[in-house]
């Protein structure tokens, strides 16, 4: 009896599929195409970057301090961005006030307490579908409730394009989003830690207050400043909520509230208006806003990520 | 615990707990529910604020006026040709996703299968700086850059606004939401199939395209249409690059300028509201039309990626 040996091309052919080719040319190749797709996003904002500084570098390396001191002019070597950061910094206090505790408090509820009824179900759907409304629709609803309904309130003399009209616009943008965010966060946090206050007495709050919130409080936390930056670089709503005619009204002899109640102007608005005039001078101006947004904006992201990967925790 | 009570046997009432703690927590409960109701008053009030004045809108228009030649509300006859900025904002809209699409996926692909987690850790901040980038200022590098550099030398036209520019710049904003929506799709692919796939021999290509692709297309196909309906309502890079602020004629070439339905509703609103145009019809009024228009057009789009979403949950 003699056995079957394999002749040597079965052999070769089965030890070449179990080895496989050496090089995978056609693989290698997709992986750097992959990779290629995540790098050109980078080289966009490299670029981006670049070309927004070296537009803005007569306006930096001349007058940076002045820039940033001073006001809107007519002339674009005078001209400055003072009120424009002023008023956005207004602004998003707006949101922090209103929609930060709103929203966590949204959130908590919906996540901790509510029981999965229809109700509640579609409260969630809802709340997903209105971080997805254009921001310009927000405009609209704030044009129409904030500056039209609610003008006494929000801007007597002043055809209710106020502060009070843009802030409240910007934290109705921004309250769904800070919902899922810190939703998301409160979900991170394991079953068995409220298992574990519940199981030595806790009440609901109880547990909420002491176990859940400490942990998702990190998350919650980067989640809410980023979507305070997005807030801070939202322009579209404010076009429709008059803050393009705005002129940062002079403060003094003025009460606080009719401040707020004033005309208004923010960076962003601000720089829409400029990229729209003629010459070297206004894109240069142009260009240095942009920077001062992006500084602000890319400065306050960055904490956020850092906060995130030093506080991030694996379950 | 209250053990002042005295009473050292179990009753209902030490069950309970305290009424001072049940109390609290009713309020808690009350307050918490009310801020989430407050979302659905939101909700409500955009919907409510866009009907009303948009049905006042074309109960005044001549309805012949919305099938004209082209979007100017401004002119003299004041011609709301709708037609005209839905094809802009399609156009818009498309080139984005021919440039979203592609990076976007491919960038997901790549962190979710290929990048070690500490790749990982790395480049995804990337993502999020560019999903940081505020609107205004993709505009200014569409009209400054992608124009002049990218559209105007390769289609060799001269105009300073195009749609072309304005749908690449949206299509730049567009990226970290489909990367990132895509991503978390393919990473909840459960480890089993990849494993089994290897088992079989198959190269990571193979289990990138052939495995985790499909069990994840349905998130693949979410991020895709939530990409499109922000593109869609995407507002200042139109308003900065496309030009046509006064109106726009009806036309389907990418290369002029043109107008979209949030461009049409920016320049709306930095005109004033005051000014009648024909037949005491304030032009100003339909950008309320048009708001509900594009309203209602990103929600069905937004409710049938929750649908496709949801079938990936029910899958695992």
């Amino acid at each position: 009896m003699a056995a079957i040996a394999p002749t040597q091309q079965v052999r070769s052919t089965v030890e070449l599929a179990l080895q496989g080719r050496k090089r995978d040319v056609a693989g290698r190749l997709f992986q750097a195409g992959l990779l290629l797709s995540l790098l050109l996003s980078l080289a966009i904002l490299i670029v981006l970057l670049g070309t927004a500084l070296v537009d803005a570098w007569p306006v930096l390396s001349t007058r940076l301090g002045d820039f940033v001191t001073s006001n809107v002019s007519r002339l674009d070597s005078r001209a400055g961005v003072r009120q424009g950061i002023v008023g956005s910094l207004i602004l998003i206090g707006f949101v922090a006030v209103v929609a930060l505790p709103l929203g966590i408090a949204a959130a908590i509820y919906l996540q901790e307490y509510a029981r999965d009824t229809r109700l509640n179900r579609l409260l969630t759907t809802n709340i997903r579908n209105l971080a997805g409304v254009p921001s310009i629709v927000y405009g609209i609803l704030g044009l129409v409730v904030f500056v039209k309904a609610l003008r006494s309130v929000t801007g007597p003399d002043n055809f209710g394009r106020s502060f009070i009209a843009g802030g409240m616009t910007l934290a109705v943008l921004a309250l769904p989003i800070i919902i899922l965010i810190t939703m998301e966060a409160l979900r991170s946090v394991p079953k068995s830690i409220r298992e574990a206050a519940y199981g030595v007495g806790a009440t609901r709050w109880e547990v909420v207050r002491s176990h859940v919130l400490p942990y998702a409080a990190p998350g919650i936390f980067t989640g809410t400043i980023l979507s305070l930056a997005r807030a801070f670089g939202e322009t579209a709503p404010l076009l429709l909520v008059g803050s393009v005619t705005g002129y940062l009204s002079s403060p003094t002899g003025r009460s606080p509230l009719e401040i707020l109640q004033g005309s208004y102007t923010a960076l962003p608005t601000q720089i829409f208006s400029w990229s729209r005039l003629a010459g070297d001078g206004w894109k240069a101006n142009t260009a240095a806003a942009i920077i001062v947004l992006l500084a602000i904006i890319l400065v306050v992201n960055l904490l956020a990520i850092l906060l995130r990967n030093r506080y991030d925790r694996k379950w | 615990m209250a053990t002042s009570t005295g009473d050292p046997g179990l009753s209902i009432r030490r069950l309970q707990g305290s009424p001072r703690r049940r109390r609290k927590e009713t309020v808690v409960h009350g307050i918490l529910g009310s801020a989430a109701g407050i979302s659905l008053i939101v909700s409500l009030a955009i919907v409510v604020a866009l009907i009303g004045q948009a049905v006042n809108f074309l109960t005044e228009v001549d309805l012949g006026q919305l099938w004209t030649s082209g979007w100017f509300p401004r002119s003299g006859a004041g011609e709301y040709d709708v037609l005209t900025i839905f094809i802009g904002t399609v156009e818009v809209s498309m080139i984005a996703m021919v440039i979203a699409a592609p990076l976007g996926l491919g960038a997901a692909m790549y962190l979710s299968e290929y990048a070690t987690p500490r790749t990982r850790r790395r480049l995804k901040p990337i993502l999020e700086t560019l999903a940081g980038i505020p609107s205004v200022v993709l505009g200014y590098f569409a009209l400054q850059v992608i124009n002049p550099v990218i559209v105007q030398s390769l289609f060799g036209v001269t105009s300073t606004f195009t749609i072309m520019a304005a749908g690449i710049g949206v299509g730049i904003l567009t990226i970290p939401l489909v990367a990132s929506v895509a991503e978390d799709a393919m990473y909840a692919v459960p480890g089993a199939l990849r494993e089994a796939a290897y088992g079989i021999g198959a190269r990571r290509r193979a289990v990138t395209t052939k495995v985790v692709f499909p069990a994840a297309v349905s998130g693949i196909m979410a991020s895709l249409i939530l990409g499109f309906s922000r593109a869609l309502g995407e507002t200042m890079v139109v308003a900065i690059a496309a030009g046509a602020t006064s109106g726009a004629t009806r036309h389907l070439n990418p290369l002029e300028p043109g107008q979209t339905m949030t461009g049409a509703i920016a320049s709306l609103a930095i005109g004033s509201d005051q000014v009648k145009g024909a037949g005491g019809l304030n032009p100003f009024d339909s950008l309320y039309f048009v708001g509900l228009l594009l309203f209602v057009f990103t929600l069905g789009l937004n409710l049938l990626s929750e649908r496709f979403v949801r079938r990936v949950r029910r899958d695992y």
